[in-house]
């Protein structure tokens, strides 16, 4: 082989593996469009709910309240026969049967929703009012194309007479298109127009302060201390060895971990934030010490000798100076931990997360769902509005991931000091 | 450290005095996902009637929800358990062990076992002894017991069509599984294979749910709607799950027959659709008074509005108890009748 030759194979190996890098980073990214895409696409009509508007006139004949009642009367009275009224005047039905079809176009909830427009309004008797009543999980997910009507009736949830009635409603323009509110405000429901995500996320936002609470301080004042006040020997090295290890035990441990000492032994309550956050602490701690030891690692020596020699104690050295440059550091390390044990679901399956909440939970020893457990338990349910409503919320889990990883980024790059 | 430590074990302690000491006003409830589906939706509707709080349902599968009910009674121990099926006799021991002593049994209503394609693929129909000669670990050919030799439907028998045999099932803690295996693989199950099985000093009913593991039965996880989808894109599988998946997914897939039989509410009402199992909760009589609301929720399962004929559980697919039976479920439901745990 000559020396030109040898050259070129040289060359073309670099090439090759230039070619190799850009593949894999293209393939890489790649999987991620189809996974953000194939979500998005599934997801993002969940944002928005099919209302159908209603004429709703509110008869004293119907009712057994007077204008001018108190919250209270209006909560207890019943708006049963109001409701039925102004939904079958939607369409001219002819029969008991036609109009229990045309009924089923609307959610479930149709009754609270008109008694909350008059808890708004205590003085709408003798008055018509135009309300949007949401649709049924059925007419919402056919609105929104994500169901077939050219299939025979037998295979089809909704009747050719309810698509009859649907046909029309979309031509007179009664059919309308709103953002969601529901699916951030409300729990957990059956009925897939009503579910949203709002328990889930005081859920999972209590269990995440309950975990920065007790996972933080002792993180940060464990990995100070091992940096630089223990000194070094072979039990510090066996600590250290054993901090790594534990950062690296599947997170599944800690839950049968928490079931065993928090629940059967402590009898903490089942299923709550505050659980989830203890549990959540013991699996973070190992993975935010070791960015901390880091990022105190990374502090030069000169500036620990430069505040001895002007006198300063070990105490005053370590806190005064070494520990706010290591702060950055050591916040996007925390943010990264936290962001990981957001997005954690097998531990809190054992604690018994996995649970259907509708109440939204006011404090955290009430029970309550997560975020990403919440995309497990849709996943598995039957109903077709589901399929975008997992989907959405994966969207959500996914953009606090982001805002979260971004804070880091943003800390570190704004605040850390290069030392070169 | 020090510090820290027994300040955290001090919060600890102290969170466990107080917790300990606080009463449950809300329902807690464990057990199959199976029943899942129903229990929620009886549950929903029982919070928005207003007195109580909406009971916290949790799926841990039929199993899992018996060993949290059976662990003791008090505050911390679940009220309720749904099963996809009877209380075994050794939970109940476990039961009197932890001294859970008064369970009352609810039958909620009926469920069949849809083994079910996609829509795009033709009509079926099998018979019981077809379907086990599919999945069986070991069968019998001329007299011996065999490795599962079939490959294709057609090779089980003529009749059947000329395709890959391919069938989803669910994992062995599924209750769904459970009810196969007892209703189909049990069932199923040919006398000759039995008896070689009892000549050969092995339990026959044990053996005979086997399944096979050379890839022509997958199993495809807890998650029914994946079940679903995967029925969906390959026109060639099968799969099986409960009936309100079924109704839920009409457009997708389609019940093949068991032994001439399609799944419908009538046919597993009363039996003749041949893989038709009843499905249960259990109540800890102990807790009634205690949290508050589970004699309420016990009448507002089972009222006619909700458990009936034309109830509202009906219409996603669980399959209402016939009259006699109804009567049954409801007197122990108002009276608070406990079953034996002996």
């Amino acid at each position: 082989m000559t020396k030109e030759e040898r050259l070129k194979k040289r060359h073309s190996a670099e090439k090759r593996f230039r070619f190799y890098g850009l593949a894999s980073i293209f393939l890489a990214l790649l999987f991620v469009l189809i996974l953000v895409h194939n979500i998005f696409s599934k997801g993002s009509s969940a944002f928005m709910k099919t209302a159908i508007n209603v004429e709703v006139f509110f008869d004293q004949e119907l009712l057994e309240i007077k204008n001018g009642a108190s919250d209270d009367e209006i909560l207890e009275a019943d708006f049963f026969d109001i409701t039925i009224e102004s939904l079958i005047k939607v369409y001219p039905a002819k029969n008991v049967e036609e109009e229990d079809a045309l009924i089923e176009l609307f959610t479930t909830d149709a009754e609270i929703e008109i008694k909350r427009a008059f808890l708004e309004n205590n003085n709408l008797i003798g008055k018509k009012i135009n309300l949007e009543i949401t649709a049924s999980d059925d007419i919402d997910q056919l609105h929104k194309g994500n169901y077939p009507r050219d299939i025979p009736e037998d295979r089809r949830r909704i009747s050719d007479f309810q698509l009859v009635i649907y046909d029309n409603l979309v031509e007179n323009q009664k059919i309308i298109k709103n953002f969601n509110n529901y699916f951030f405000k409300n729990g957990d429901s059956r009925d897939p127009e009503l579910a949203g995500i709002g328990g889930a996320l005081i859920g999972s936002f209590y269990s995440i302060i309950i975990c920065l609470l007790l996972a933080f301080p002792v993180a940060v004042l464990a990995s100070i201390y091992l940096e630089e006040f223990a000194p070094k020997n072979k039990i510090t090295d066996f600590i250290e060895i054993n901090i790594n290890n534990l950062a690296a035990v599947p997170s599944i441990v800690y839950g049968l971990l928490a079931l065993q000492i928090l629940l059967a032994t402590i009898q903490l309550p089942r299923s709550t934030p505050l659980v989830a956050g203890i549990t959540l602490a013991l699996m973070t701690l190992p993975r935010i010490i070791i960015p901390c030891r880091a990022s105190l690692k990374a502090v030069p020596p000169s500036i620990r000798e430069g505040a001895l020699a002007v006198g300063a104690s070990k105490f005053q050295s370590v806190f005064h100076h070494v520990v706010p440059l290591a702060l950055p550091g050591t916040l996007s390390g925390t943010i990264i931990g936290l962001a990981q044990a957001l997005g954690e679901t097998a531990p809190l399956i054992l604690i018994g997360m996995v649970a259907f909440v509708v109440d939204i939970p006011s404090t955290p020893i009430d029970p309550s769902s997560s975020l990403p457990v919440q995309v497990y338990l849709w996943s598995e349910s039957a109903e077709r509005g589901f399929v975008e409503k997992t989907s959405a919320t994966i969207m959500m889990l996914l953009s606090f991931l982001i805002v979260m990883n971004f804070l880091a980024v943003y800390l570190r790059q704004k605040f850390e000091k290069r030392w070169n | 450290m020090n510090k820290i430590i027994s300040v955290i074990f001090g919060f600890l302690l102290v969170l466990s005095f107080t917790t300990n000491s606080y009463s449950r006003d809300q329902i807690k409830i464990v057990g199959s996902s199976t029943v899942y589906p129903y229990a929620t939706v009886v549950a929903e509707k029982f919070g928005k009637s207003g007195k109580f709080k909406t009971p916290v349902i949790e799926s841990t599968g039929t199993g899992g929800g018996m060993k949290l009910f059976c662990a003791g009674v008090g505050v911390n121990h679940p009220d309720v358990t749904n099963a996809s099926r009877a209380i075994k006799p050794k939970e109940k021991a476990l039961c009197e062990k932890n001294g859970v002593a008064e369970i009352i049994e609810i039958v909620v209503g009926n469920d069949g076992i849809s083994f079910a394609h996609a829509v795009s693929a033709p009509d079926a129909d099998f018979t019981k002894e077809q379907l086990w000669r599919a999945l069986a670990a070991k069968v019998d050919v001329d007299g011996k017991l065999v490795e599962n030799p079939y490959k294709k439907w057609s090779d089980i028998d003529a009749s059947l069509p000329n395709k890959k045999i391919e069938i989803l099932i669910a994992p062995p803690t599924s209750g769904t599984r459970d009810a196969w295996n007892s209703l189909v693989m049990g069932k199923g199950c040919t006398k000759t294979a039995k008896s070689l099985y009892d000549a050969a000093g092995k339990k026959a009913k044990k053996e005979c749910a086997k399944m096979r593991e050379d890839g022509y039965a997958v199993e495809a996880g807890e998650n029914d709607t994946l079940i679903v989808q995967k029925l969906t894109s390959n026109p060639d599988a099968y799969g099986f799950f409960g009936y309100s998946y079924l109704v839920s997914n009409k457009d997708k897939v389609k019940a093949a027959s068991i032994e001439g039989v399609q799944p419908s509410l009538e046919g597993i009402q009363d039996y003749s659709y041949p893989i038709a199992r009843p499905l249960f909760f259990y109540v800890k009589k102990a807790h009634i008074g205690v949290v508050p609301g589970i004699e309420e929720y016990l009448k507002e399962f089972t009222s006619k509005k909700s458990m009936g004929n034309r109830g509202y559980l009906s219409k996603i697919g669980l399959v209402p108890l016939a009259t006699d039976k109804y009567k049954v479920t409801r007197t122990a439901a108002l009276d608070l009748n406990t079953i034996s745990i002996k």
